[in-house]
């Protein structure tokens, strides 16, 4: 019998001591470790469930959600309509406000961070101060603190500040602008721009092949700016001009007509813009800095001017060190974006993960929903830019 | 065709341009283009706008002794003249240590004391009996627990009563310190050769880094509950340390996988040809290089970490921030937010800026070593 044990006991030390074998059973462990606790997670929940007396089921997306949402450019919403509306309209103000803010924190933080590298120290240090100090506050207090700039310290809507006077208004109700008005030939417009686009693209490459079999270099910008612009330009004016400003007017309390930029959104989009902002001047600068200088030297000596080593020779080099953490600032300026809970912008957050969540009591179904939505536009930004990096990556030969 | 002079007739050729001096160091760094000249001119208008209007509100016209802000007021030209600093002082207690016991105030505060002794111990290369300070460092955040909660001879505080500073600090901190082993291990897994480890570790890293902290605090408050045994209950503040310990995991796991990835595989070779198994190996060879790599983008994790804290507020908890922004609605105090929100934002300045200069000094300092 002692025999008997001492084998089976070598036996399990063998296949312990056999790096290959041993690979196994610390796999099989480890997914019997996690579906154990898994199962366990999930048993407590069906417990736990059935004892609050609920039920896992989207049941609830269709039920009316019988709460306002001021803020909803895209799609009708009224207090009658469901949660599943909601949930969209609280995703595309999300998609919104990231899109926009990822716009404005590209420029900005691009002209801050060339700003940063400049000879001239003033300028410099400036950015510096304003960099380093925004980078080292919390984004959450950026964003009250510029809502409650907007809201305690703009004026009323009588006194609005004009900017200029009649046709912009900034006060404490948000930043009035005129909304366009398309009439009735807008749209032959539109696609003769669509189709400008398309045409100055395959000028550019027609252009490009051009250069690579003969040398001989045309003016692309400029030339794709004229066909853009002239080609619409003819349109907009062959047309009959089909476009008039809704501007925006003072009546009693409020401005009535135009387009509305409320404070919530204002107060977001800047804060996430500017703070962003920092984070890729920083990001630009290494960027820029991480080129060897002796390619710089290398370009001026072959002869190129200095806009030209910027384009060819620098810039493509800085790219492909830019791009990665690039992406994980646009990725963090989405997420950052669901603080807008903290000042009522009506972003997914808070319709469907705030105020769904608890007027219905499904914490499960909604924060599902919410979590897949980040996850969903993190793995499209992440492909995005993995593609991008691709194609710029250095071409080894 | 240049000049011919004869030897000793040639005039006197004219002084070299200043290259010393301030108004040398002006010509070059301040007005070296007309470009530069202008953007020079535009920034000192800027800064006269600006500077002095603010310079004026924060500190010559402030009030630092006042009743409430009517009082405040009163004391200025016209209201809002100045800053009314007597807010952030009448209430500087309450942002320190939320509702801490008055008479217990000592514990937070011998805490905060052991803490700096831990960091100090951490920091300092050359200490002597290096090695006990690590094993201090180690014990401290157990230390600091038993200290803030009692029990076990000391007063019990149930953390309900936590607050302002010290629960930004205690939400920095514990999630600073679990975060590091945590990550390490998420690193090491999500390069392992297993591929059942590897896929636990990626899909684990990458839903976290997927979702905002936000979503995770709103499990840790709202759905946390279900997935634990029925009639389990599990303090709030607990429940949200271990969510943005988690967080902070999953990013420094990025950050000491990039340190891995730095080490040549020369280093792993040279490791296996010694005969050392993973863990030594790892514990002696790789993991030494690995996190000397990764220190600074460890501490920016950290800095981003403590600034996630505030988050904390929207679920409810009182952290400096939450805790001044209820001070607002105070009646006496009604609408100081601009006094609130700088005094809130300077002292995460402070802490935020110290750590990154640490950082990019420690990036010279390493950069130098491996440069020899």
């Amino acid at each position: 019998m002692t025999s008997n044990r001492n084998k089976s006991r070598s036996l399990v030390l063998r296949l312990w001591r056999h790096q290959e074998s041993r690979a196994v059973i610390i796999q099989i462990l480890t997914m019997i470790a996690i579906f154990a606790l898994i199962a366990l997670i999930a048993q407590n929940v069906v417990v736990n469930l059935a004892a609050v007396g609920k039920e896992f089921s989207f049941g609830f997306l269709l039920w009316p959600a019988a709460y306002d949402i001021t803020f909803s450019p895209f799609i009708e919403y009224t207090n009658q309509s469901t949660h599943l509306r909601a949930a969209a309209v609280g995703a595309l103000n999300t998609l919104l406000v990231a899109l926009l803010g990822i716009i404005a924190a590209s420029i900005l933080g691009f002209t801050l961070g060339i700003l940063r590298l400049s000879r001239n120290w003033l300028v410099s240090r400036i950015v510096y101060v304003f960099i380093e100090f925004v980078r080292n506050v919390p984004i959450l207090i950026h964003i009250l603190a510029i809502y409650s700039m907007i809201v305690v310290l703009l004026p009323p809507a009588k006194k609005s500040y004009g900017l200029p006077d009649g046709i912009f208004f900034l006060s404490n109700r948000g930043f009035y602008v005129p909304s366009p008005i398309f009439e009735a030939g807008a749209s032959i417009v539109g696609i003769i721009f669509v189709l400008a686009v398309i045409s100055a693209i395959i000028f550019r490459q027609w252009a490009k092949r051009v250069q690579n079999q003969t040398g001989r270099i045309y003016p692309v910008f400029w030339i794709s700016v004229a066909i853009v612009v002239g080609a619409t330009g003819i349109a907009f004016l062959a047309t009959g001009m089909p476009l008039s400003w809704d501007i925006p007017a003072l009546k009693g309390f409020n401005f009535k007509g135009g387009m509305a930029l409320k404070p919530e959104f204002l107060a977001l989009w800047l804060a996430l813009s500017y703070y962003t902002a920092c984070f890729i001047a920083e990001i630009v600068r290494a960027g820029i800095l991480a080129v060897n200088s002796g390619q710089t030297e290398a370009a001026h000596a072959i002869g190129l001017r200095h806009n030209r080593t910027l384009q060819l020779v620098v810039i493509p080099q800085a790219l492909r060190v830019i791009v990665p953490p690039l992406c994980s600032q646009y990725l963090n300026l989405t997420k950052n974006s669901s603080l807008a809970i903290a000042i009522g912008y009506m972003d997914i957050t808070a319709t469907i993960g705030g105020i769904s969540l608890m007027q219905t009591g499904k914490e499960m179904e909604t924060m599902l929903i919410v979590m897949g939505f980040y996850l969903v536009i993190s793995l499209i930004i992440s492909a995005f830019m993995n593609w991008f990096n691709r194609r710029i990556k250095l071409t080894e030969r | 065709m240049t000049k011919q002079y004869t030897p000793g007739t040639h005039p006197d050729l004219p002084p070299p341009t200043r290259t010393r001096g301030p108004i040398a160091w002006m010509r070059l760094n301040l007005f070296s283009s007309p470009l530069n000249a202008l953007l020079t001119i535009l920034s000192v208008w800027l800064l006269w706008l600006i500077v002095p209007g603010i310079m004026e509100w924060i500190a010559l016209d402030s009030i630092w002794t006042a009743s409430d802000r009517k009082d405040c007021w009163a004391q200025m030209n016209e209201p809002r003249d100045g800053a009314c600093w007597a807010f952030i002082k009448s209430s500087f207690q309450l942002f320190l240590f939320g509702w801490y016991p008055e008479d217990l105030r000592w514990r937070p505060m011998l805490c905060f004391l052991l803490f700096l002794i831990a960091v100090v111990g951490i920091l300092k290369d050359d200490l002597p009996g290096k090695r006990y300070w690590l094993w201090y460092a180690v014990a401290f955040p157990f230390i600091a627990t038993w200290l803030l909660i009692g029990g076990f001879g000391l007063t019990p505080v149930p953390t309900t009563k936590f607050g302002g500073i010290l629960l930004t600090l205690i939400v920095g901190i514990a999630s600073l310190s679990f975060s590091l082993p945590i990550g390490i291990l998420l690193a090491l897994g999500r390069r392992s050769k297993l591929p059942a480890l590897r896929t636990v570790c990626v899909l684990f890293i990458e839903f976290i880094r997927g979702v905002p902290l936000i979503t995770l605090l709103f499990v840790a408050s709202t759905m946390l509950m279900y997935f634990l045994p029925p009639g389990s209950t599990f303090d709030i503040l607990m429940r949200v340390l271990i969510m943005v310990t988690l967080f902070a995991s999953a990013y420094i796991a990025e950050v000491v996988r990039g340190g891995l990835q730095g080490l040549s595989s020369g280093q792993y070779e040279a490791a296996d040809s010694l005969g050392l198994n993973y863990w030594r190996a790892h514990q002696l060879i790789i993991l030494p290089q690995a996190l000397k790599i990764s220190i600074p983008g460890i501490i920016n994790t950290f800095i981003g970490a403590f600034k996630d804290s505030t988050l904390v507020i929207i679920i409810g908890m009182m952290d400096i921030l939450g805790l001044g922004r209820a001070r607002l609605n105070d009646p006496e105090w009604l609408g100081l937010a601009p006094e609130l929100y700088i005094f809130v934002s300077l002292f995460f300045f402070i802490c935020c800026f110290s750590m990154a200069r640490y950082s990019l000094s420690l990036e010279k300092r390493l950069a130098t070593e491996h440069k020899q």
